[in-house]
């Protein structure tokens, strides 16, 4: 049954949209939801699977936002001694890939920087990172327009060869889009965990002093792992811009980090359906609150929410639920499933 | 016969504390060699060292002929040089056969496009079929063929030890350090760990090992390092070092815990005073 859930979840998303059509108002909250999710998968590539904490996650989500917006917007701007960089518009789709070189290459860059010590220092930086992050995109007006936001920019358009280009202008198109980048991250992710390099990832966080005896490079695989995280983030960060056809500064808010980890902490770190499950219930919390509730008392609720979650299940939903499934039937003399079902063997 | 490890008058000092004061001695090719001493004799600083988790003071490491200077970790296990730990022997959340799959992390490698296409398309390609056999042949032959589907954390003390040293073979070394490999074993299951070692070394596989059972260090060991308040004691065979005044002396004539506790207490306080004079 575990194995089956994540195709179920996917066959209900897919076919969710068929009923609420009718509401723009639910489908903009799933596309958001699943674009946020992504990060929160992203994120516990990271958190779930290495044991570093990317307290600036949201950085590499907003440059994706960033980098996307200005290649299929264009730019002119001075860069100093006299020298200008004028960038013409590309198509959306360049942007995108483009948004996942950079936040990859970003995330290098932190991983290597913070990779020699690690721990809270990889928090510390990853936070200072996102700052500095955010403090450009408001400052550097004439490349970003700063506090004015990025507008105007277009939304996502595939080429099909024969057919022409096809631009996903309404919701319904963004949500499939969403749907479909999101199955694949999660794909990636799966694959990535139950591989040699998953293995080696495990390692390290289970036991750090026996991985390096085993001959395991730790600054390497973290910072791989850091690169995949960043690039995974800066594609959720691409999509958002190209639905939302505008952007601020405000994308880099530590809050939306807070809610990321606070998804994939609920739902489950270091499980494969944790952060979906995570970042539907929270994603989707206030759209099930709205009517009853001002959004202020909405922040109160979601804190009340997280806390009865751990306190029932501390190891988050997934884990939590596993558990209680595999206490049910014990009598099974099947292999003892373990902590993360939903690991594939 | 050439030595494959050299310890250069090793030196380890944490700031004023000396852990070795000066270590030399060579390790031959084939040998089984063990290197025992008192409590804070400095045992565990010198696998330390020569594993890169420590840096030394002064003095240095060679591994056939390479100066380990510098290395880190996962670099003198890429030598050749792996070993295993007192306490924490086991990736305590994965299965017993996922431990070895993850020290054998870098046997049998397809060629990397090969892996990265494997990886992303989810199938057990050549290369990984290669491993299974070979985690399993691996737990096998150190006996834990029952357990491969267990949690390694959830095993008996002396099991989670075959894992570790199941792990450290798995990086194929040429030498192999086990830090206490027996302690808080039975005397049955140290008599099957002793013919585990002498299996190892059938393998073409050199052993250093840090041991308190005397009764398993004389009846294994090709020759013995004794080490007393960091300093090298004395040197040769099993009989030799029984009868050795200096080793009786410092730890093995003691007898009981209770005298030998007595014994370390004068000695300590007398270097104090050697130190204060």
């Amino acid at each position: 049954m575990s194995r089956l859930l994540p195709f179920a979840l996917l066959a209900g998303l897919v076919v969710l949209p068929l009923g609420l059509s009718a509401s723009p108002y639910l489908l903009n909250a799933l596309i958001t939801t699943g674009i946020l999710t992504i990060g929160a998968m992203s994120l516990n590539l990271l958190l779930g699977f290495t044991g570093q904490l990317s307290l600036g996650h949201i950085a590499f989500f907003g440059i994706g936002a960033y980098v996307s917006a200005l290649t299929s917007l264009g730019f002119d701007v001075e860069v100093g001694f006299g020298t200008r960089v004028v960038h013409e518009p590309w198509p959306p789709v360049v942007g995108f890939l483009l948004a996942i070189l950079a936040a990859g290459a970003c995330g290098w860059l932190i991983g290597r920087l913070s990779f020699r010590v690690r721990g809270a220092y990889f928090v510390i930086v990853t936070i200072s990172f996102a700052e500095v992050v955010r403090l450009v995109a408001l400052n550097w007006v004439e490349l970003t327009q700063g506090p004015l936001a990025l507008t105007g920019i277009p939304a996502i358009s595939l080429g099909l060869p024969g057919l022409g280009t096809w631009t996903l202008r309404t919701k319904l198109q963004n949500y499939y889009l969403v749907l479909a980048v999101g199955t694949f991250c999660y794909l990636v992710v799966a694959r990535l965990v139950a591989s040699r390099f998953g293995r080696t990832m495990r390692g390290l966080k289970e036991n750090e002093s026996l991985a390096l005896s085993v001959g395991i490079n730790a600054t390497r695989t973290l910072t791989i792992a850091t690169v995949i995280s960043a690039a995974m983030a800066g594609a959720a960060g691409s999509l958002y811009a190209h639905y939302l056809r505008i952007i601020d500064p405000d994308v880099f808010l530590f809050s939306t980090t807070v809610s990321m980890v606070i998804m994939v902490v609920a739902g489950g770190k270091g499980t494969l359906m944790g952060p979906v499950i995570g970042g539907l219930i929270f994603g989707l919390l206030p759209v099930g609150l709205r009517p009853v509730m001002a959004p202020e008392a909405q922040w109160i609720v979601y804190g009340i929410v997280l806390i009865v979650i751990l306190y029932v299940m501390p190891r988050g939903i997934v884990p939590g639920l596993a558990k209680l499934f595999t206490r049910v039937r014990p009598a099974r003399p099947v292999p003892v499933l373990d902590a993360s079902p939903m690991v594939p063997r | 016969m050439s030595a494959i490890l050299s310890v250069d008058h090793v030196g380890v000092r944490f700031g004023g504390l000396v852990a070795i004061a000066d270590l030399h001695f060579d390790v031959q090719e084939g040998e089984i060699v063990s290197l025992i001493g008192p409590n804070g004799a400095g045992k565990t600083t010198a696998f330390n060292v020569m594993t890169g988790f420590l840096k030394p003071s002064q003095g240095e490491v060679r591994f056939r002929g390479t100066g380990l200077a510098g290395l880190p970790p996962h670099a003198i296990t890429r030598l050749g040089l792996a070993r295993t730990f007192q306490r924490t022997s086991v990736f305590p959340d994965d299965t017993v056969f996922d431990n070895v799959m993850i020290g054998l992390h870098r046997q049998g490698a397809a060629a990397p496009r090969a892996r990265l296409l494997d990886t992303l398309i989810g199938r057990a390609g050549a290369g990984e079929r290669r491993l299974r056999a070979r985690a399993e042949a691996l737990l096998d032959w150190v006996g834990l063929a029952g357990r491969a589907q267990e949690k390694a954390g959830a095993l008996a003390y002396g099991e989670q030890r075959l894992v570790g040293v199941a792990l450290a073979l798995a990086t194929e070394p040429a030498m192999l350090l086990l830090d206490e490999p027996v302690s808080g074993m039975n005397a049955s299951e140290t008599r099957v760990f002793v013919r585990l070692i002498r299996q190892i070394r059938e393998r073409g596989v050199t052993l250093l090992l840090v041991e308190h059972d005397m009764p398993m260090v004389m009846e294994v060991s090709d020759r013995i390092v004794v080490l007393n308040y960091g300093r090298l004691i004395a040197e040769g065979p099993p009989e030799a070092i029984r009868s050795d005044p200096a080793v009786i002396e410092a730890y093995l004539g003691q007898g009981s815990a209770a005298r030998r506790a007595i014994a370390e207490a004068q000695q300590s306080a007398e270097t104090r005073e050697a130190a204060h004079a």
